[in-house]
């Protein structure tokens, strides 16, 4: 008898529990994407390892970061959701490379669109704070806006003092539109809850501009952003296991 | 000694009532919720920046006007926004033809009056700043400014206690960050309205004008209006004014921002409000007075071959016309705001 009241309490409990959830598919779960840096087949090592673009000129990479906005999830069945926020990925900060999306719907998501960069509304919202602040060395004060992606690093090629080569991207306005979209298949990739991106930095100097560190080492205004934009549209796949 | 106990505790109170009073805040720089009402003067348009993601607040508006007038944002301590910025020549600087920065060092433009910012798509006179709370970014980090990082300004108000206050107070935690910095100073710089001068009186049947301001006000309309709209005085565009490039400047205005080849040596169209004050004029200041603004529009044949269509249609004006012009130029001279107590130093160091 007393089991009885026991088991008929706890199915009460459960019940009233069940109605306050809702239904299962608005279950929501934390969702994370991992950004993996590479260069080629081999994880990105800033400063030290050496690396080749397509002219065979050899460099190092001393900084790598870029922001991510408005990521977008579709489902097959039509269902689709948007994350109205932006990422600053930092190559030299591990935790920035981990983005973790709170209560996210637990659907079988089969798409992922987002764009490299900051959009226009952003751009012209003024003060802003988070990945937005401008203390985080990504922002142009004078012809304003934010730095989408700066690469910097060195190659015997670049005729720059120290050899050095800085790529500053950024621009919001036509004609120098720096803002690329992004539109990944992700059926079947999500497990336990986590999505491994991989980024290839080689592809930044390779498709479809071929960089040469002599001719051009230095980008930090509109000249030149455009080129480099191409070609970071082609940065960002699916990490295969 | 009952009567002692209660005579010790009446002089303690009367001591304590006196010497709160010493702390009293004067009057004269006392800011309430009254003095941070944005009101749309009327005929304006509708403002470009909105508040509405700054809420105006009498205590964020405290921490502005102290930041504005503070030479904690320089690099050595040397200099402030009310450096350049004088409230007596509506913000800009007086009898500077180029902006002064830190270490003496001069920059390439003339200081422009900070009035009506509002009502501005863009900042600085090439149009370079999207946002009002931006701006200041500028001037502070500029080298030959206040060479200042945002960093440094953070951790330097971080160690003031009297700003760790200040920032509670206004809003509500302890959190000292650049997007607080920034829209504290858009509520100060953006509650500078100017409405009230004899020519908004006249327009609102408050006050008449003098036979030569009357002339002088259908001369403009007539001449000037076409990119010096009322009630503003600008149309927010960039033009070629007609006057020749300074060599030893090489300033291309606009064109260096954009590379647009119809956008070389523009520079915006100035609000003409308080223009009485806020002399020497154009982007490089390089005239001292009225007077020699009036003659060179008037004066097409010493006018740069690329200046804008609508200049060379001026004209020439005979001697009366100028004078009319000039008479009503200065009926846009606004004491109220001038004078507005809102905006002067709180440390009374400056005018």
């Amino acid at each position: 008898m007393k089991k009885f009241i026991h088991s008929f309490l706890y199915m009460a409990i459960l019940g009233v529990a069940m109605s306050f959830s809702g239904k299962p598919e608005k279950m929501s779960l934390p969702l994370s994407v991992t950004f993996h840096h590479y260069a080629g087949n081999e994880l990105l090592k800033l400063d030290s390892a050496i690396y080749k673009n397509e002219l065979g000129q050899t460099f190092t990479i001393s900084k790598f970061k870029y922001y991510i906005s408005n990521l977008h999830f579709k489902t097959a069945d039509g269902k689709d959701l948007s994350i109205n926020e932006t990422f600053l990925i930092n190559e030299d900060e591990e935790d920035s490379k981990k983005m973790v999306l709170k209560n996210l719907p637990a659907w079988d998501y089969t798409s992922l669109e987002f764009i490299i960069g900051v959009d226009s509304l952003h751009n012209c919202s003024g003060a802003q704070s988070g990945s937005l602040d401008p203390i985080n060395a990504m922002y142009w004060a004078w012809n304003t806006g934010y730095i989408f992606l700066k690469l910097e690093g060195h190659s015997p090629s670049s005729k720059s003092p120290g050899n050095f080569f800085e790529y500053h991207i950024g621009g919001y306005k036509q004609p120098n539109n720096c803002i690329r979209k992004v539109n990944l298949n992700i059926s079947n990739k999500i497990t336990a809850r986590n999505l491994d991106l991989k980024v290839n930095i080689l592809e930044l100097f390779r498709s479809p501009t071929t960089i040469d560190f002599e001719k051009l080492s230095s980008v930090t205004d509109h000249r030149n952003a455009v080129t480099f934009a191409d070609n970071y549209s082609n940065m960002f796949e699916v990490l295969k296991k | 000694m009952k009567y002692k106990l209660i005579y010790t505790l009446f002089i303690l109170t009367v001591a304590f009532l006196i010497g709160n009073s010493f702390i009293i805040e004067n009057p004269y720089f006392k800011i309430s919720s009254k003095d941070v009402k944005l009101k749309i003067p009327k005929g304006f348009p509708k403002p470009l920046y909105s508040f509405k993601k700054n809420k105006l607040k009498a205590d964020i508006f405290i921490l502005g006007r102290k930041l504005f007038y503070d030479n904690i944002l320089s690099k050595d301590n040397s200099v402030n926004c009310g450096t350049c910025h004088q409230r007596i020549a509506a913000f800009a600087h007086i009898d500077h033809k180029l902006s002064h920065g830190i270490y003496a060092k001069i920059g390439t433009r003339n200081v422009p009056a900070l009035q009506n910012l509002i009502w501005k798509d863009a900042y600085m006179w090439d149009g370079g700043v999207n946002n009002l709370e931006v701006q200041p970014i500028n001037p502070i980090t500029s080298p030959i400014e206040m060479d200042e990082t945002l960093e440094n300004v953070i951790t330097k108000i971080k160690r003031d206690t009297t700003y760790v206050k200040l920032f509670k107070k206004a809003y509500k935690d302890t959190l000292i960050n650049s997007e607080r910095i920034l829209k504290s100073l858009a509520q100060f710089t953006g509650l500078m309205i100017s409405a009230n001068s004899r020519y908004d009186k006249f327009m609102r049947k408050q006050d008449t004008f003098s036979i030569a301001e009357k002339n002088g006000l259908a001369l403009f309309r007539a001449k000037c209006e076409s990119c010096h709209k009322e009630p503003l005085f600008t149309d927010n565009s960039y033009r070629n004014n007609g006057i020749k490039l300074d060599s030893s400047l090489n300033d291309f205005g606009r064109g260096k921002l954009t590379e647009i080849e119809k956008d070389y040596r523009t520079f915006k169209v100035p609000g003409l409000r308080n223009i009485e004050r806020t002399y020497p004029y154009m982007h490089d200041g390089r005239f001292k007075t009225l007077k020699e603004v009036i003659a060179h529009y008037s004066n097409a044949a010493s006018h740069d071959q690329g200046s804008d269509s609508l200049i060379k249609k001026i004209g020439v004006l005979n001697t009366q016309e100028k004078k009319e012009l000039h008479a009503f130029l200065l009926t846009l001279t606004d004491l109220e705001f001038l004078l507005d107590r809102r905006f002067a130093d709180p440390n009374g160091l400056q005018y």
